[in-house]
C-alpha cells in the first residue's frame, strides 16, 4: 500500500496521568477503510489510546497523524487549540460505552446537532441527512423519542448514527457494547459491521472476540499501555505468539473457536 | 388580664407601609438581579484552569459566604467609605452589601450546575467538533440552567427576608418602617406582628411555587 492509503499513522505515542503512564510509546497505521480492533486487558490503556486519536486526551509524547494533518508532541506545542482542535475532532466520529446522547434532544435532534452546531448546516439538510441515518440504524420508527425513552440498543444505534452524521473520515469505538444487556449487544454489532463493510475506516477497542475476528482487518493487542503483538485478525486471534496474548484470549477460546454460521 | 388588640391605628399607616414594602420589594429584585449578573460571570470563569483567575472568585465566595451578613452590611455603611475615602449614602452601601451577598451565592449554584452536567455530556460534544462556546450554548447550559433555577429561586426566598437587615443602617424597608410606626404609635405588637404577616403573605406563595419547580424539574 502507498503513503497515501494510510489514514491514522501514530508513533511512539504516550500518556502519563501524573505518574501513571497509561500509554507507553504506542505505534500503529491505520489505512483507508480498514478496520483496526484493539484488544487487551482492564487498565491496559486502551481507551486513553483511543482518546488520544481524537486529543480528547492531549498525548505526552510521540507523534500522530490523521488524514493530513500531523501532530508532533515532542516539539514545542504543535498541539491544536480552540476552533483549530474543534475542526480536528470534527473529522473523527467517536462512540462510547455510555451513549452519552443529549437528554434534552430527541433521537432526530441527537442526530442532526453536529451538522446544525458545528458544521452551521440547514435544518432541512441537517435533518434529511439525520433522518436517512437513523433509517440505516433501523430507528425509523423512534426520530421522535428522547433518549430515555430509548433501550441501550436503541440509544447506541442513535450515537453511532450522531457521529456518522458529520461525515467522518474515521470513526472511533470505545467498548460501544459492553454496558448493554447481552440480548442488544447484536443490533449494535450488526451496525458497526455494516459500516465496516461499506468502506469506513475504524478502531474499534471491544472485548467481542467474534467481532474482532469476523470483521477486523488487523487486530492490536496491548497489554500495560503497549503493544505487545499485532497483525492480521486470524493470526493473532487463532495462533497468538505472545505469551501475553495466550493468556489474555485464554478466557475467550469458546468465543473466537466458534466458527460463524 | 387580657391585652386588647387593635389594629386600626397600624392599618392607618397604610401609605407608610406601601412604601416601606416597596423598598423591600426593591432591594429584593435589584439586589437578585445584581447577584445574578455576578453569579453568571464568576461562575464562568470559576471554570477556567488559570489559578490566578479561580483563586479570587474562591475567595470572594467564600468570604460573603462565611462571614454574617449583618456584619457586612454595617461594615459596608461604617467601614467602606473610610476605605474608599468616599461618602456611601445608606441605601447604596447596604444595596452593594446585599449584592455581593447574593452574588458569592449565586457563583456558587452556576458553578454547581454546569459542574453536576455528566462528563459523557463534554465528551460527547468535543468529539463532535464542538468549540467550547457551542457546547456551552446547545449542551451544557440548556441542561445545567434546569437544575440552576430551584436553588436560585431558593436563595431569592432568602435575600427576600435578608432585607429586613436594612433596619440597621436606617434605609425604610418594611422592618425599619415598622420601628418608626411603634415609635409612633407604641403599639409594638400590633406593629410587629403586622410586618411578619406581610413578610409571610409574599414568602408562602414563592415557596410553593419554588417547591412545584423543584419538583417539575426532579422528574
Ligand atoms: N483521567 C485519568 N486520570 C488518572 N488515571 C487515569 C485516567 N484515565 C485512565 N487512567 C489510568 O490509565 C490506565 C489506563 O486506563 P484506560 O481507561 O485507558 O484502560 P482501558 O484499557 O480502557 O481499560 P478498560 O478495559 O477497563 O476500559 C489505568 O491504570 C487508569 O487507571
Ligand atoms: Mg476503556
Amino acid at each position: 500500500m502507498t503513503n497515501n492509503d494510510v489514514m491514522v499513522r501514530v508513533e511512539g505515542l504516550r500518556k502519563s496521568y501524573g505518574t501513571v503512564e497509561a500509554v507507553r510509546g504506542v505505534s500503529l497505521d491505520v489505512h483507508r477503510g480498514q478496520v483496526v480492533v484493539v484488544i487487551g486487558p482492564s487498565g491496559c490503556g486502551k481507551s486513553t489510546f483511543l482518546r488520544c486519536v481524537n486529543l480528547l486526551e492531549t498525548p505526552s509524547a510521540g507523534t500522530l497523524q490523521v488524514g493530513d494533518r500531523t501532530i508532533d508532541f515532542n516539539a514545542a506545542h504543535t498541539m491544536p487549540r480552540g476552533r483549530d482542535l474543534a475542526r480536528f475532532r470534527a473529522r473523527i466520529g467517536m462512540v462510547f460505552q455510555q451513549f452519552d446522547l443529549f437528554p434534552h434532544m430527541t433521537a432526530l435532534g441527537n442526530v442532526m446537532s453536529g451538522p446544525m452546531i458545528v458544521k452551521k448546516m440547514r435544518e432541512q439538510e441537517a435533518e434529511a441527512i439525520a433522518r436517512n441515518l437513523l433509517a440505516k440504524v433501523g430507528l425509523t420508527d423512534f426520530t421522535a423519542r428522547f433518549p430515555r425513552e430509548l433501550s441501550g440498543g436503541q440509544q447506541q444505534r442513535v450515537a453511532i448514527a450522531r457521529a456518522m452524521a458529520m461525515e467522518p473520515e474515521l470513526m472511533l469505538f470505545d467498548e460501544v457494547t459492553s454496558a448493554l444487556d447481552p440480548e442488544l449487544v447484536g443490533e449494535v454489532l450488526d451496525v458497526m459491521k455494516e459500516l465496516a463493510l461499506e468502506g469506513t475506516t475504524m478502531i474499534v477497542v471491544t472485548h467481542e472476540m467474534a467481532f474482532a475476528r469476523d470483521v477486523a482487518d488487523h487486530v492490536v493487542v496491548m497489554d500495560a499501555g503497549q503493544v505487545v503483538e499485532q497483525g492480521p485478525a486470524t493470526e493473532v486471534l487463532l495462533q497468538p505468539k505472545n505469551a501475553r496474548t495466550v493468556s489474555f484470549l485464554a478466557r475467550f477460546h469458546s468465543t473466537i473457536g466458534d466458527r460463524k454460521s | 388580664m387580657a391585652y386588647k388588640w387593635d389594629f386600626g391605628l397600624v392599618l392607618s399607616y397604610a401609605n407608610f407601609w406601601l412604601k416601606g414594602l416597596g423598598v423591600t420589594l426593591a432591594y429584593s429584585v435589584g439586589t437578585v438581579l445584581g447577584g445574578l449578573i455576578i453569579g453568571v460571570v464568576l461562575g464562568m470563569l470559576l471554570l477556567s484552569r488559570r489559578k490566578w483567575v479561580t483563586l479570587p472568585i474562591h475567595f470572594y465566595v467564600e468570604l460573603f459566604r462565611c462571614t454574617p451578613l449583618l456584619v457586612q452590611i454595617v461594615w459596608f455603611y461604617y467601614a467602606l467609605p473610610i476605605v474608599l475615602s468616599v461618602e456611601l449614602p445608606a441605601w447604596l452601601a447596604a444595596g452593594l452589601g446585599l449584592t455581593l451577598y447574593m452574588g458569592a451565592f449565586a457563583t456558587e449554584i452556576f458553578r454547581g450546575g454546569i459542574i453536576s452536567i455528566d462528563k459523557g455530556q463534554w465528551q460527547a460534544s468535543r468529539a463532535l467538533g464542538m468549540t467550547n462556546g457551542e457546547m456551552m450554548r446547545h449542551i451544557i447550559l440548556p441542561q445545567a440552567i434546569k437544575r440552576m433555577v430551584p436553588p436560585f429561586v431558593n436563595q431569592s426566598i432568602i435575600q427576600l427576608k435578608n432585607t429586613s437587615l436594612l433596619y440597621v443602617v436606617a434605609v425604610p424597608d418594611l422592618m425599619y418602617t415598622g420601628s418608626i410606626v411603634v415609635s409612633d404609635t407604641f403599639r409594638p405588637l400590633e406593629v410587629y406582628t403586622s410586618v411578619a404577616a406581610m413578610y409571610f403573605a409574599i414568602l408562602y406563595p414563592l415557596t410553593l411555587w419554588a417547591k412545584r419547580m423543584e419538583a417539575k424539574v426532579d422528574q
